[in-house]
């Protein structure tokens, strides 16, 4: 049995989003920037996914740009209001600890430039309040830009309350929802958000393409120049296979969200009660408030890297904020956000699932974990401290 | 694939995996916030490795490093094993990836520590320089 529990990684992409894009590829060829017929088909094509897009988060069509992915929508959002901050000397950011490097990069370029970045500390839980970000507001704040779902434990922040906040303030709020969006119900309007940022290959799209959600009125600056596509807010010819594919894929999310997430959320519980009976272990982030299917647990005395390799062995393709895994010397910057010590976050497991797994598939991994971390830990001589009273454990 | 079927092998199968109550030498090193631990434990007889055995915390190369560390020194003369370098047990191993070279070099100094603590222990005169302490993380994954 091979089980895929990577979905925050990447998901398996859905029979609709590829039969979507097959047309694409094959008859309806043409540059939508083209004035022929064969143009202009691809340029209605364009023009129905956009509405389409639109339709699922709640806003006009006119509001989203078509990106190559989530990091190009983080960035070019992020930016774009700095530099608007800028023009009215605002250069204050407001942002979280535990968000993707797509967006702390970003900001630690712009505090290169001279802006300001306040990061948030997380909670344990991994959430953080709209109070905390209201108390961090200032005259020169020109962006608070939080993570709708964060993609290693999953926690879901607050975002209507922030939104509501943000805009009592009159500060920009940009969210990037690349792990939210096909999952959690998404309407801008309704929830005060300014910008988002989303990934079509984490709902079962196809990879390589995204979408920013701009509200209205915002003024956009490009990060690739080019021709007059996207408004002339994103230069490059439309991957227009691939935008059919994500409005298909996340049209099909969305209409399925409550029945997935019913499905999905009793598998994840179900996996987080089983793994929780392993000694010395812990689930990271809240229990409850987290997306349907992320399950994200410590074990103690163990390194994931090694247990992400034995995992796959056993046919459980999984993820791990181990350092070893993220090619850096430092644990997962999000486990650490959470207050997981280093030699803690070392040994942490992630499982992303989706509606595709099944009971079997659950109970299967529900087996496996056990016996691999039991086995680590029998050749693990801080285990062996542990066990033997020289050290003190860290999880109770 | 991340890693050479020889590396996939001694992390799947690691030889030498456990621990020598009376061991004539034991040598600890790495630390668990940089993610490595190795303790090595080595049962000397008339200046022959007659046993050696390892627990380690870490990643698959980890893992496999000082297992293969471990069948490179058995059976061998102390001051033979003193000779093990880093760079032997990566070529053994078929290579290792360039961020997981200092599994290799945590292997070596585990030998070493667990050799020193025997000299230490029985009184053996040595060469001091042969066993440089550096306890740096940042030295070796970068």
């Amino acid at each position: 049995m091979q089980v895929y529990a990577d979905n925050a990684a990447t998901t398996k992409m859905s029979k609709t989003a590829i039969e979507a894009m097959m047309p694409y590829m094959e008859g309806i060829y043409g540059n939508p920037s083209s004035l022929h017929s064969i143009g202009q088909e691809a340029a209605e094509a364009l023009a129905n996914a956009r509405e389409r897009v639109a339709n699922c988060l709640g806003c006009e069509p006119k509001e989203i740009i078509f990106t190559s992915g989530g990091s190009e929508a983080d960035n070019q959002a992020i930016v774009s209001a700095a530099k608007n901050g800028e023009r009215k000397n605002k250069k204050h950011i407001i942002s979280t600890a535990f968000e993707h490097h797509a967006v702390l990069h970003t900001l630690k370029k712009l505090e290169k430039q001279g802006f300001e970045i306040t990061l948030l500390d997380v909670h344990e839980n991994g959430l953080i309040t709209a109070e905390e970000v209201k108390a961090a507001i200032r005259p020169d704040t020109c962006l608070v830009t939080v993570m709708y779902a964060n993609n290693e434990i999953g926690t879901i922040q607050p975002i209507s309350q922030i939104g509501a906040v943000c805009r009592e303030m009159g500060v920009p709020f940009h969210t990037d929802a690349v792990q939210a969006a096909g999952h959690i119900k998404i309407n801008v309007e309704e929830q005060n958000i300014d910008m988002l940022s989303l990934s079509a290959h984490k709902f079962h799209g196809p990879k390589g393409v995204g979408a920013m959600y701009v509200k209205k009125g915002i003024i956009i600056h490009n990060i690739i120049e080019g021709g007059a596509q996207e408004r002339g807010k994103r230069g490059g010819t439309e991957n227009i296979p691939a935008i059919m594919g994500m409005a298909a894929a996340l049209e099909e999310s969305c209409a399925k969200i409550d029945e997935n997430t019913k499905k999905v959320s009793a598998m994840r519980d179900k996996l987080i009660e089983g793994l929780s009976k392993i000694p010395h272990s812990i689930l990271n982030g809240d229990a409850k408030n987290r997306l349907p299917g992320n399950v994200n647990m410590c074990f103690e005395g163990i390194e994931g890297e090694s247990l992400l390799l034995l995992l796959d062995m056993h046919g459980v393709c999984a993820s791990s904020g181990s350092a070893c895994t993220s090619g850096s010397l430092d644990p997962s910057h999000v486990l650490l956000a959470i207050g997981r010590p280093h030699e803690i976050a070392h040994g942490s497991l992630r499982l992303s699932i989706c509606e595709a797994n099944t009971d079997e598939e659950i109970d299967h991994i529900i087996e496996k974990v056990p016996q691999v971390v039991e086995y680590l830990r029998n050749m693990s001589p801080v285990w062996r401290d542990l066990t033997e009273g020289r050290k003190n454990y860290v999880i109770q | 694939m991340l890693y050479s079927e020889k590396v996939m092998d001694h992390f799947t199968n690691p030889r030498n995996v456990g621990v020598i109550d009376d061991a004539d030498g034991v040598g600890e090193v790495g630390n668990a916030k940089c993610g490595d631990i190795m303790k090595i434990y080595l049962k000397i007889e008339n200046d022959i490795i007659v046993d050696v055995k390892f627990n380690t915390f870490g990643c698959g190369s980890a893992i496999a490093s000082s297992s293969m560390a471990t069948e490179m020194i058995k059976g061998r003369r102390v001051d033979e094993a003193l000779e093990l370098t880093n760079k032997a047990v990566v070529e053994a191993l078929d290579g290792l990836p360039p961020a997981k070279v200092h599994c290799s070099v945590l292997a070596e100094e585990a030998v070493k520590k667990a050799i020193k603590d025997y000299y230490d222990k029985n009184g053996i005169e040595y060469d001091r320089s042969l066993f440089p302490d550096c306890g740096n993380c940042e030295h070796c994954h970068n």
